[in-house]
C-alpha cells in the first residue's frame, strides 16, 4: 500500500495521495449526511459542471508553471465562443452545418491562441509583469466583447450542438470526456515534452534558463498561446453547454481556477506543479459544491467553503512541513546528546549527522 | 528637480502621458476643463485612490492583496449593521467601525501570511472567496438602503462655484494620500517597509521585525479598504454586497501603472494617484468625445497594454537583443 502510494506520488506528483484521501473523505462525509449524494444523478451533475472550471483551470495552470499568471482566461474563452457563434450565425444559425461548425471551432481556437500569443509576447519581449499584462488583456478583451455584442447574448445554434453539450458516451457526459482528454494532453505537454520542461525551468529561474540555452522568450510566448487555445476550448464547451454566448459568462470562475491550482500544490512562483493533483483538487471543489447544494446551501456558501478549504489545506501543509522539520531537528539533537561523550569538536558531530541517513 | 526625475522615472512618464492626454481632451472637448467635469472626475475616483494607496503599501512590502474590495464590502455591511445597532451614530463612529472591521480583515490576512508562511496571493484569493461567499450567503445578496442620513448626505468640502463641488470622499482621499505618504516616506517604519519588500531576508538580518511589517502592510490595506467602503456608501447611497467585486483588479492595474513594482520595494503615492487618474481620464475623455460606452473598456485595456509595453521598452537593450540573436544564428 505504502509502496503503491509512493509510486502514485512519483508519477503524478506527491500531492496526489493526500488529495485523493481528502476527496474520499469528502465523498464519504457527504454520502453519510445526504441520501442523494451517492446517486448516479449527482455524479452526472458533477461531471457536467466540472468541465468549464476544469478547462479554464488547465489554461491557468500552464502560465503559473512558467512563473506567470493569465488573468484573461475568462474573456479569452468568451471571445473564442463568440467567434464560433458568429461563424455559425453567418452560416444560417440553427441551420448551420457541421462544416461551418468545424470552421468555427478552428477560428475560435485561432482567436484564443492569438490573444494568448499577444499577451505572451508582451510578457516575453517587453518584460511586462504577467499580472499586469494579462490584467490589461482581460480588460481589453472583455471590452472588445462588450463592444461587439453590446452586452447582449448570442444564441440560435444548430441542434447537434445540444447533443455535444448535454450528450453522453457510455454514460460519461461529452464535456467531461473533452475535459479528461484535455487534462491528459496537458499532463503530457507539461511533464513529458521539451516545451513542458522549458516552461518549468523558466518558472524556476528564467535567467538560468536563458544561460542554459532555453529559448525563454519563444517558450513564454508559446505557453500563453497554448493557454489561450485551452481557453478557447473552454469557451466552445461553455457555448455547447449553455447554448448561448455572453461576455462575462464565467467571470466568477477566474479566482477559483487560481485557487484550484494552489490547492493542487502548484508553486505560486512557478517551476513546480502537476496536472494530476490539480485534477483531483477540481474534483474535490466540485464535490464540495454539489454536496453543499444537496444539503440545501447555495453556491455562495460553497464559494466560502472553497476559500476556507484552501486556507485549511495550506495551514495543514505548513504544520506538516514544520513537524517534519521539528522531527528532523529532534532526531539530530538526540544523536548529538547520545554521542556527546565520545565527541570532542562540533565538526565531528555534524559530520556524523550528515551520514546518518545512510546508517 | 532633475534628481526627482531620475528617481521617479515611472511617475514622470505617466505624468507626461496624462498631461498630453489632458491637453488633447482640452482641445477636443470644450467641457473637459470645466469645473463640473473636474469635480465629477475627482468625486468618482476618490474611492479608487483610497484603495490604491492601501494596496501600494502591500505592494511595497512585496505582497499582493486581491481581497480588499471584498473586505470593503464586508466592512460596509458590518458598519451598516453596527450603526443600526447603536441607533444611527455619526461620522466618527462610522469611521471607527469601518476602519476597525477593515483592519480586522487585514489582520486575518497578515496572520495567515506571516504565521503560516503562505504566499500572499494564495491567502488573499482564499480570503476573497471565503469572505465573499460568506457575505453573499449570510445576507442572501440583500442590499441595505435604510442608512443614516449623515452617511448618505452629500457633503461639499470645496465649492467650485456653479460647476459643482468636491465632496467628502475627495477629502478622505487627500487624507489617505497624506497619511500613506507620511507612513512610507517620513517614518522609520516606512523605510523598513521598502527594505523588507526589496529584500526580505536582508531586512530580517538587518533587524527589521518582518512579522510586524506584514501586519502594518495588510492592516493599512484593511484600514483603507474600510474607509474606502465607507466613502463609497456616501457616493452610492446604498450598501450592495456584490457591488465592489471586480474593482480590485482595476485598482491593481492602476497602481502598477503608477510605478509600483509587483515584487516589492518600489512605488509612490503620487504614482498611485496618477495611475488611477490616467484610467479615469481615458474613460472620461471617451465619454466626452461621444464614443459608445461599450467601447470604453476596450480602449482602457489598450491604453494599459500600450503603457506597460512602452514603459518597459528599453531601446538600447532591444537593439542589443537583436544583435545577440543574429549572433546565435551565425553560430548555428
Amino acid at each position: 500500500m505504502l509502496a503503491y502510494t509512493e509510486r502514485l506520488g512519483r508519477v503524478f506528483g506527491r500531492e496526489v495521495p493526500g488529495l485523493l484521501g481528502l476527496l474520499a473523505l469528502t465523498v464519504v462525509a457527504f454520502g453519510l449526511t445526504t441520501p442523494h449524494f451517492l446517486s448516479a444523478a449527482n455524479f452526472d451533475s458533477i461531471a457536467f459542471q466540472l468541465p468549464d472550471l476544469g478547462l479554464l483551470t488547465l489554461a491557468m495552470l500552464a502560465p503559473i508553471m512558467s512563473g506567470g499568471i493569465n488573468l484573461a482566461i475568462v474573456p479569452t474563452a468568451n471571445l473564442s465562443g463568440l467567434t464560433l457563434a458568429w461563424i455559425l450565425n453567418m452560416n444560417g444559425g440553427p441551420q448551420a452545418g457541421v462544416f461551418s461548425f468545424v470552421v468555427g471551432i478552428v477560428a475560435a481556437l485561432a482567436v484564443g491562441g492569438a490573444s494568448g500569443a499577444a499577451m505572451g509576447a508582451t510578457v516575453a519581449y517587453f518584460g511586462a509583469h504577467p499580472i499586469l499584462a494579462s490584467l490589461a488583456m482581460m480588460i481589453f478583451l472583455r471590452g472588445l466583447g462588450e463592444f461587439l455584442t453590446r452586452g447582449g447574448d448570442i444564441s440560435g445554434f444548430p441542434n447537434f450542438l445540444r447533443e455535444l453539450g448535454h450528450g453522453a458516451v457510455l454514460g460519461v457526459p461529452v464535456p467531461m470526456l473533452i475535459f479528461t482528454a484535455a487534462a491528459i494532453l496537458w499532463h503530457v505537454l507539461l511533464a513529458r515534452t521539451r516545451h513542458g520542461f522549458s516552461v518549468a525551468m523558466i518558472g524556476s529561474n528564467p535567467r538560468a534558463s536563458e544561460y542554459s540555452g532555453i529559448p525563454v522568450r519563444r517558450s513564454l510566448t508559446l505557453v500563453y498561446a497554448l493557454s489561450g487555445v485551452m481557453c478557447a476550448l473552454a469557451g466552445i464547451v461553455m457555448l455547447t453547454r449553455f447554448n448561448s454566448v455572453r461576455v462575462g459568462h464565467g467571470e466568477a470562475l477566474l479566482l477559483v481556477t487560481v485557487l484550484a491550482c494552489f490547492l493542487g500544490g502548484v508553486d505560486p512562483f512557478g517551476g513546480f506543479g502537476r496536472v494530476a493533483p490539480v485534477f483531483v483538487s477540481l474534483l474535490i471543489l466540485q464535490t464540495l459544491s454539489s454536496g453543499l447544494n444537496l444539503l440545501g446551501a447555495n453556491q455562495h456558501l460553497a464559494t466560502a467553503v472553497w476559500g476556507l478549504f484552501l486556507v485549511a489545506v495550506m495551514v495543514a501543509r505548513w504544520v506538516w512541513a514544520s513537524r517534519v522539520l521539528q522531527m528532523m531537528i529532534a532526531r539530530r539533537i538526540d544523536v548529538t546528546r547520545g554521542r556527546q561523550g565520545e565527541d570532542e569538536g562540533k565538526e565531528a558531530t555534524s559530520l556524523r549527522l550528515e551520514e546518518r541517513p545512510h546508517e | 528637480m532633475r534628481d526627482y526625475l531620475r528617481t521617479h522615472e515611472g511617475e514622470a512618464r505617466i505624468f507626461i502621458v496624462l498631461a498630453v492626454l489632458m491637453l488633447f481632451l482640452g482641445f477636443a472637448s470644450p467641457t473637459f476643463f470645466s469645473a463640473g467635469n473636474f469635480a465629477s472626475l475627482m468625486n468618482n475616483n476618490a474611492v479608487n485612490v483610497i484603495w490604491a494607496v492601501g494596496l501600494l503599501v502591500v505592494l511595497i512590502t512585496g505582497g499582493i492583496d486581491i481581497s480588499f474590495a471584498v473586505a470593503a464590502s464586508v466592512a460596509q455591511y458590518l458598519t451598516a449593521l453596527a450603526l443600526q445597532a447603536v441607533g444611527g451614530g455619526n461620522w466618527i463612529l462610522g469611521l471607527l467601525f469601518a476602519g476597525a472591521f477593515g483592519i480586522a480583515i487585514g489582520c486575518i490576512n497578515a496572520t495567515l501570511i506571516a504565521g503560516f508562511r503562505i504566499i500572499s496571493i494564495v491567502v488573499t484569493i482564499a480570503t476573497f472567496n471565503a469572505l465573499f461567499g460568506l457575505l453573499m450567503f449570510t445576507t442572501s445578496g440583500k442590499s441595505i438602503y435604510d442608512l443614516p442620513d449623515w452617511w448618505t448626505d452629500r457633503v461639499a468640502v470645496v465649492s467650485l462655484g456653479a460647476g459643482g463641488a468636491l465632496t467628502l470622499p475627495v477629502a478622505a482621499m487627500v487624507a489617505a494620500m497624506a497619511a500613506t505618504w507620511f507612513l512610507i516616506s517620513r517614518t522609520t517604519t516606512g523605510r523598513q517597509l521598502y527594505a523588507f519588500g526589496d529584500n526580505a531576508e536582508g531586512a530580517r538580518r538587518a533587524g527589521v521585525a518582518t512579522v510586524k511589517m506584514q501586519f502594518i502592510a495588510y492592516g493599512w490595506m484593511g484600514l483603507m479598504a474600510g474607509v474606502g467602503g465607507l466613502m463609497q456608501v456616501n457616493l452610492a447611497q446604498e450598501v450592495v454586497p456584490n457591488a465592489l467585486i471586480g474593482r480590485e483588479l482595476d485598482v491593481l492595474a492602476a497602481v502598477v501603472l503608477g510605478g509600483a513594482r509587483l515584487g516589492g520595494g518600489r512605488g509612490s503615492v503620487l504614482g498611485c494617484f496618477l495611475g488611477v487618474m490616467l484610467v479615469a481620464v481615458v474613460q472620461n475623455g471617451l465619454n466626452l468625445l461621444g464614443v459608445s460606452p461599450y467601447a470604453f473598456k476596450m480602449v482602457v485595456g489598450l491604453t494599459i497594454l500600450a503603457a506597460i509595453s512602452l514603459s518597459n521598452v528599453d531601446l538600447a537593450a532591444l537593439l542589443a537583443a537583436g544583435s545577440r540573436r543574429r549572433g546565435h544564428v551565425g553560430l548555428h
